[in-house]
């Protein structure tokens, strides 16, 4: 059989409805192999978990440019671990400050891009965090 | 492991269909087991197909139409399987049909799959079949399946429908030659979506006409069938026609989606009567099996017969030392003496 395809859902949570950044990762990931799940815009972290139920990805990646990351982050993983999807890895991009990465971190997230990224890294990183954890 | 997790699927439990819906959809042994318990409480889902060109509207239309589904028959719950192409370079994908799906996801009796078509031509209507049945085990009553409508794999995979509907929009090409031949024939429903555009009625009556034609045609072959026979034509004539009715409709502004569900369940009763609910169901599992008898009978074969064997015969028939048939018969020749004594 073939290597189990990697799953990731791209969602914008909250209000800002701008989601470049997100499309870029999102096709940067599909030309790595990866199949994405694209939701669009401004979803509540309650439809994203359940996206990322009916799903059942891997993988979800948040984009956020409101500034709102603090209370939406927790949130989001919040609801995916009340679905039972305790295993999906988190990542999360967009404009956040250096002093609130820690605390995102700490709540289970399992990296933190900021713009510029190298979406290489990304992919890599997915692919590294999807492997440890199967 | 599986069977917890199947029987949670039976308790209602989504996130174990969806795991098993993964598991079937990579083909795991999991997922082979899992389909061969569940496929035995299959059968009561209304597989409705939804292909067309891409951009033609095909997810605001299943947006739409779930949400009428839901509001006729708030007992079934509906299911939607939504297939995209992978890249043939990177067997990656990007899966956006849920983006015109937005109004459904409060309803938690509507479960939306994203599917990418991984590459697979014959394959993917059996992976997607595979997932209906999932679906149809786990109680869903209406299960739509979106496909792009190009080429042979889609009409495949809407095959397996009991209700194929067939969208375009105006200008999307030159008079609705972006449906591609073929494709028309398989539509139990036309529908030319974007009606708020300019072009939608001449689309409708360039539709109507194609329709017209075959069934003309069809009426035609009866009736030489009949004479052939001197059967009394009023008896003989099978009441149980259907005409694909062209509908017009506003995905975006849910116009039209009264009459287009008014047609499918008017369809799903008009294949129940005339027994062809039964023979379309027939023909499906027969069509499953034939598929997976040829790959476990390719599989047998080359258990039986060595590689370098099938290696030389292609050597020689390069060499048009001899043809390709030949090669065949003595690989069959082969298999079938190898077979006989193995199977002792
Ligand atoms: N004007 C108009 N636009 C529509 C209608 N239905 C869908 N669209 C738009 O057409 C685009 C493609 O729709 P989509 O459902 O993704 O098409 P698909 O590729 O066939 O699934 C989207 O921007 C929709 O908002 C309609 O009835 N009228
Ligand atoms: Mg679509």
């Amino acid at each position: 059989m073939t290597e189990k395809k990697i799953r990731v859902l791209i969602a914008k949570p909250g209000l800002d409805g701008h989601d470049r950044g997100a499309k870029v990762v999102a096709r940067a990931l599909r030309d790595d192999g990866m199949e994405v799940i694209y939701t669009g815009l401004r979803q509540t972290p309650e439809m994203i978990a359940e996206a990322a139920l009916q799903e059942d990805v891997d993988v979800v990646g948040l984009s956020i440019l409101s500034g709102a990351h603090n209370a939406l982050v927790p949130q989001v993983i919040a609801n995916l671990q009340a679905n039972g999807q305790t295993d999906v890895v988190v990542f999360l991009g967009g404009i956040i400050p250096e002093d609130d990465i820690q605390n995102l971190l700490d709540h289970g997230v399992y990296k933190v891009y900021g713009p510029g990224t190298d979406t290489r890294e990304v992919c890599k990183d997915i692919r590294e965090a999807v492997k440890t954890k199967a | 492991m599986t069977s917890a997790l199947i029987d949670s699927l039976r308790k209602g439990n989504r996130l174990a269909l969806s795991r098993i819906l993964s598991q079937v959809e990579n083909g795991t042994d999991a997922g082979i087991a899992a389909l061969e318990e569940l496929f035995l409480e299959t059968g009561t889902a209304h597989k409705i197909g939804i292909t067309g060109p891409p951009g033609s509207g095909k997810s605001t239309l299943v947006n739409a139409l779930t949400r009428e589904l839901r509001r006729r028959e708030p007992e079934k719950k509906v299911a939607i399987i939504a297939v995209d192409p992978s890249s043939p370079f990177t067997g990656g994908a990007i899966l956006g049909d849920r983006v015109r799906m937005l109004d459904l996801q409060d309803d938690k009796q509507i479960f939306i799959r994203s599917m990418a078509s991984r590459g697979a031509l014959g394959g993917l209507a059996e992976q997607t079949e595979a997932l209906s049945q999932v679906f149809d085990a786990a109680g869903y009553g209406f299960i739509l399946i979106e496909t792009v409508g190009a080429g042979q794999s889609e009409v495949d995979v809407v095959n397996l429908a009991h209700t194929t509907i067939v969208v375009d929009a105006p200008g999307m090409g030159d008079d609705i030659q972006s449906i591609k031949a073929g494709i028309l024939e398989i539509a139990d429903i036309l529908v030319v979506n974007k009606a708020d555009r300019p072009g939608a009625d001449q689309s409708v009556s360039y539709l109507k006409n194609m329709v017209e034609m075959g069934y003309a045609r069809s009426i035609n072959n009866r009736n030489h069938h009949l004479e052939d026979f001197h059967e009394n034509p009023v008896e003989a004539t099978p009441s149980a026609d259907w005409i694909p009715p062209v509908l017009k409709t506003v995905a975006s502004e849910y116009q039209g989606i009264t009459e287009l569900t008014n047609a499918i369940l008017t369809h799903a009763a008009h294949l129940r009567q005339s027994g062809q609910w039964h023979a379309k169901d027939q023909a499906a599992i027969r069509t499953n099996i034939n598929h997976q008898l040829i790959a476990g009978l390719l599989k047998d074969f080359h258990q039986n017969v060595p590689a370098e064997l099938v290696d030389s015969l292609v050597e020689k028939a390069q060499k048009r030392a001899i043809s390709p048939n030949a090669a065949v018969r003595d690989l069959l020749a082969y298999n079938r003496n190898n077979t006989v004594e193995s199977s002792e």
